[in-house]
């Protein structure tokens, strides 16, 4: 053990063949999800009560004119596919932030209380001030970025700790979950329907209007948020071992926050909090992936394959239409069991 | 070939909150040269050396690198001079001791450059230099403690810095390995001239790898200098309000530090007061 100037060319080469081994499992599970997540959208266009082939769907989104598949694939069923692509891929790309930036799988948005702000937001809108649904959308955005920045003010204290951040987010979701539960206690029977199906989170209503500004937000913020990948990567060493690297620690952090948050809100305004997406999408992902670098991009596209998939599910396969949050909180219960459990025995850090 | 950077603080007052941990702190530290910073707990040592890089933001005065205000120097800037082990620092589940020694390349890459075979040389010379090139492929949390660390002193050692500052290098490490640690931070310091700067705890192996030991007393500096002077029977008492004896130490010559306790201590000694 002496310092050496130069290194051996084995040792350099061993480096070397390592890195590229893990840019090609990079590569590898990123384009695999891409390609599920294409297929995955094709289907939901093609597949439904009535099967329309690939042509007639290709034409449809030509802008061609086609008898029935006009209404069906071009009205119903690709604004609900979009929809659902979009607020997989924030809720994934936002979760798996949350979880990478805090170092623990609990920490994800819908965990710390972001989309109970957007729930209590929407519930209100709903119930008391009789809103539009774009409107209740704008509000319940509004909300949720308020509610994030209402927690990281209250865990504030010359820079913020992260345990800090969960608890605070843990009590602020209890809050809100109990203005959810007085609100909904006083409706009246059909606003209250209209009110639950909200908050399980569905895609029934996606219209292209109400994909629009998560349209906008997802095409902004995810480069941003992808710049960031390598900043956060640092991050996972530690808050103070990321600063020695160069890593300005609290700017990085608040613009990864502002970013994941945004996308969270536009996506919880598009189509509700769909359950334990942002939640499930990082841990499976990071199984995925292996430790081979940011989990982030390929989270993002997991969650997007996760709501297609179970809208379709929830659609057509169980005989009644659910809303895709019951399939989605039915896979992610028994995962937070999972996860909590596992957690215990090694420690929790992701 | 890099002695020639300068780390000194001027003036420094430092705190937490309300409470000040250190009042008006000068302090040179000696470039190309091996300094250990020694004082009781909660003495402020480690808050010194947050602050030495960085990492926490004086009340008042300024920490010089280059003698340029270290706090107003952009962040990366500095990564490329000085570097710094924390004492906790977090290994990502399941990562590959070669990916980890990578991440100290961050501050040589840009947000559009991509891995160079510079990047790829770097870490392979901090493998070798750290003895782990034959772990390059396993997984850090797989390893012994002392494997562990060694990697740790490796990601540091790839971000190539003239300064390397480390936070208890030894800590949870048995006497084997912290004298292994000890080596090869004097290994790179004789070899590639790195002016190394480390909070220690013991006190022994301070005064035989320093060249320099700073000791800390309730946050002000209570003496430094080489450890034939520093480190004393008054010093002790002073600064850890122990009794001891100090003798030369029969391998080195360097001062060895013999505390006194109320128990299994011989009558002659039993007088000393503290």
């Amino acid at each position: 053990m002496t310092a050496v100037q130069e290194a051996s060319p084995a040792t350099a080469d061993v480096v070397a063949a390592g890195r590229r081994r893990r840019a090609r499992r990079r590569l590898l599970v990123h384009v695999g999800l891409a390609v599920a997540v294409v297929v995955a959208l094709v289907l939901s266009l093609v597949l439904g009560r009535t099967v329309y082939p690939l042509s007639d769907v290709v034409a449809v989104i030509m802008g061609a004119d086609v008898d029935g598949a006009s209404f069906t694939v071009g009205t119903l069923r690709l604004p609900r596919a979009l929809t659902g692509l979009m607020v997989g891929l924030a809720f994934g790309l936002a979760g798996s932030t949350f979880q990478t930036m805090l170092r623990n799988p609990l920490a994800s948005p819908d965990v710390i209380g972001i989309s109970s702000g957007a729930s209590a937001a929407a519930v209100i809108g709903i119930l008391v001030l009789d809103l539009s649904p774009s409107a209740v959308s704008a509000f319940a955005t509004v909300v949720a970025l308020l509610t994030a920045l209402v927690i990281y003010l209250l865990a504030y204290r010359q820079g913020v700790a992260n345990t800090r951040l969960i608890l605070v987010g843990i009590g602020i979701s209890s809050m809100l979950a109990s203005v959810v539960s007085y609100v909904l206690s006083g409706a009246a029977a059909w606003d209250m329907q209209v009110a639950m199906r909200w908050l399980t989170g569905n895609l029934n209503g996606a219209t292209y209007e109400r994909l629009l500004p998560l349209l906008l937000a997802v095409v902004v913020l995810t480069p941003v948020l992808l710049r960031l990948t390598r900043d956060l990567e640092a991050l996972r060493l530690g808050d103070q071992t990321a600063a020695a690297l160069g890593v300005p620690v609290e700017r990085v952090r608040v613009l990864l926050i502002v970013c994941a948050v945004a996308l969270m809100a536009f996506g919880t305004a598009a189509a509700g909090p769909i359950a334990f997406v942002a939640f499930l999408s990082g841990p499976i992902t990071a199984r995925i992936l292996g430790p081979v670098g940011s989990p982030v991009l390929a989270s993002g596209l997991f969650g997007a394959l996760l709501v297609l998939v179970a809208d379709f599910v929830a659609q057509y396969a169980l005989g009644t239409r659910f809303p895709v949050g019951v399939i989605t909180g039915a896979l992610g219960a028994p995962f937070l069991i999972y996860l909590l459990v596992r957690s215990q025995r090694t420690g929790g850090v992701m | 070939m890099t002695s020639d950077h300068t780390l000194a603080a001027a003036g420094l007052s430092l705190g937490y909150g309300d409470r000040t941990v250190v009042d008006d702190l000068d302090l040179v530290i000696p470039p190309g040269k091996v300094t250990a910073i020694v004082g009781a707990n909660a003495s402020g040592k480690s808050t010194v050396l947050k602050a030495m890089s960085r990492l926490l933001a004086p009340r008042t005065g300024a920490v010089l690198l280059d003698g340029k205000e270290i706090h107003r120097t952009p962040t990366k800037e500095v990564a490329r001079t000085l570097g710094l082990l924390p004492q906790s620092p977090v290994a990502p589940e399941g990562i590959a001791v070669a990916d980890l020694v990578g991440r100290g390349r961050h501050p040589h890459q840009g947000m559009l450059s991509r891995w160079s075979a510079e990047d790829d040389a770097a870490v392979a010379r901090a493998l070798e230099v750290t003895g782990t090139a034959d772990l390059a492929d396993r997984a850090v949390d797989e390893l012994s403690g002392g494997q562990r660390q060694r990697v740790w002193i490796a990601m540091v050692l790839a971000q190539e810095t003239d300064v390397l500052l480390l936070d208890e290098p030894t800590t949870f490490l048995d006497v084997a390995h912290q004298v292994e640690v000890l080596d090869l931070l004097t290994d790179l310091n004789r070899e590639l001239g790195t002016t190394i700067v480390m909070v220690l705890h013991d006190l022994n192996l301070a005064a035989r790898y320093a060249d320099h030991l700073v000791a800390i007393r309730d946050g002000a500096l209570y003496a430094c200098g080489e450890a034939a002077e520093v480190l004393t029977r008054e010093c002790v008492a002073d600064v850890f309000g122990l009794s001891s004896v100090v003798v030369p130490d029969p391998t080195c010559g360097k001062p060895m530090v013999l505390p006194l306790g109320r128990h299994h201590v011989a009558e002659g000694h039993r007088t000393v007061p503290a």
